[in-house]
């Protein structure tokens, strides 16, 4: 007869595969996310500092409105709301679409945060000296926005790659849900929540680590 | 879309369910976030204790809590800890990991406040000839506590939006309630927007509250 309840570490060597494909779509999932929601929160941080009233209403709306409602809640919103429209996003792109205009909402934030912070003699002074504002924006506030943003923006990267567990909820197979099909199988259920968390904490761990470094390297001494 | 009917009765219908939703997140968030201040207090003196020990026990617990998905947590919590026993109810295990989550956060605010506080302060209060417990309890806690409460009611805010993550384990709270609509009735628009609407509405109205909390005890300039 055959022994079914084989131990936690040959359980854990069998699930090793899905585990780390798991691990490979959360990280998908997260880094899309994270790239669709620096690109537009940064143009939405742009529009509520520099955008005329009609633009800082729509954009400040948007981030208010977003950053009024839990992850879950936009998910499962992008997830059953869009395909009424005749959307059929797949539970992937659903997550993916969802996260990137959370994460958005948090960039914008931090963007308007990070210009304005910049004092106005500079604006002043770039102008004094003939450059246009494209100019400006690029070569004088913008690299000083960034370096005051950098730690926000880590941490807003850890806060999206968290938040992509919850794309588990309607059907992505990452690490959580990989997790949940391999407890379906051997029952070890608090030795395999541990596994996640452990990966979690691995990946969450080193951002946090190399935001740290980079923040360093940057740094005005 | 052209065959979609609205028909907002199912949202009457149920609004009495909504709203105990509602109320279940908003008790779950304001028990955790008490507890979790507690222990954040409590974790931040560690955090900046002199004894190596305490201050290295104190940085595992608020790394390893801010790098692990709250979802974990509760799932770990919630179906992992009953393989050792200790069985607890939904609504008991939520808030339990809620805390765990809140006293990470809160104990980095507390942490922050405590490192930017003159230490004029702490050598005034031991010159009068009062004991460093006495220092902590009657000057340090009731001035930090003062000067992080912006900090803190933005923690806080977002805490009571990670109380939708209590859906995963069944709890009937809001995001539960209107998945349940959604899927009985199949008015999605109907349901995922009136949840957003509470959900805006109740962060606005908490995030109201707190400001004037915030006024009422902020260090005059």
């Amino acid at each position: 007869m055959m022994n079914l309840n084989t131990g936690f570490w040959h359980e854990l060597w069998i699930s090793i595969d899905d585990l780390a494909i798991g691990t490979g779509i959360a990280l998908t999932v997260s880094i899309l996310a994270i790239i669709m929601g620096t690109i537009l929160g940064v143009l939405i941080g742009l529009a509520l500092t520099y955008g005329n009233f009609v633009l800082r209403t729509v954009a400040r709306v948007y981030v208010d409105v977003i950053r009024g409602i839990p992850v879950l809640v936009l998910i499962l919103t992008f997830f059953y709301v869009l395909t009424i429209w005749g959307i059929n996003l797949k539970p992937f792109q659903a997550g993916v679409l969802s996260l990137g205009v959370f994460s958005a909402a948090h960039v914008a934030e931090m963007t308007r945060g990070g210009l304005q912070n910049i004092h106005k003699g500079q604006n002043e002074a770039s102008m004094a000296l003939g450059l246009s504002f494209p100019q400006t924006f690029i070569s004088v506030l913008m690299p000083q926005a960034l370096r005051q943003i950098l730690p926000t923006w880590i941490n807003t990267v850890i806060e999206t790659v968290k938040g992509s567990t919850l794309v588990s909820i309607i059907g992505v197979v990452e690490i959580t849900l990989v997790t949940q099909q391999i407890i379906a199988r051997n029952f070890l259920t608090m030795k395999f929540y541990a596994v996640c968390a452990l990966i979690y904490f691995c990946i969450g761990f080193s951002i946090e680590r190399a935001g740290k470094y980079i923040e360093k390297k940057i740094a005005i001494k | 879309m052209k065959d979609y009917q609205y028909n907002w009765d199912v949202i009457w219908r149920s609004v009495d369910d909504l709203l105990y939703g509602l109320w279940l997140d908003v008790y779950m968030a304001f028990f955790s976030v008490l507890a979790g201040s507690v222990i954040g207090l409590v974790v931040a003196f560690a955090l900046v204790s002199k004894q190596g020990f305490i201050r290295r026990i104190a940085q595992i617990y608020v790394t390893m809590i801010r790098n692990i998905p709250l979802m974990i947590i509760v799932l770990f919590i919630y179906f992992g800890l009953p393989d050792v026993g200790l069985v607890f109810g939904e609504i008991q295990s939520f808030v339990f990991a809620l805390t765990i989550y809140a006293g990470a956060y809160i104990a980095e605010v507390f942490r922050g406040g405590l490192v930017a506080m003159p230490k004029g302060l702490t050598e005034a209060g031991l010159a009068l000839g009062m004991s460093s417990a006495k220092v902590n309890v009657f000057i340090k806690i009731p001035l930090l506590i003062r000067s992080v409460m912006p900090a803190l009611s933005n923690n806080y805010i977002s805490l009571f939006k990670d109380a939708s993550i209590a859906a995963v384990i069944a709890i009937p709270e809001l995001t539960f309630q209107t998945r349940r609509i959604n899927l009985e009735t199949f008015k999605t628009i109907e349901a995922w927007s009136s949840a957003t609407v509470i959900y805006v509405i109740t962060c606005f109205f908490i995030a109201f509250l707190l400001r004037r909390v915030e006024k009422r005890v902020a260090v005059p300039k």
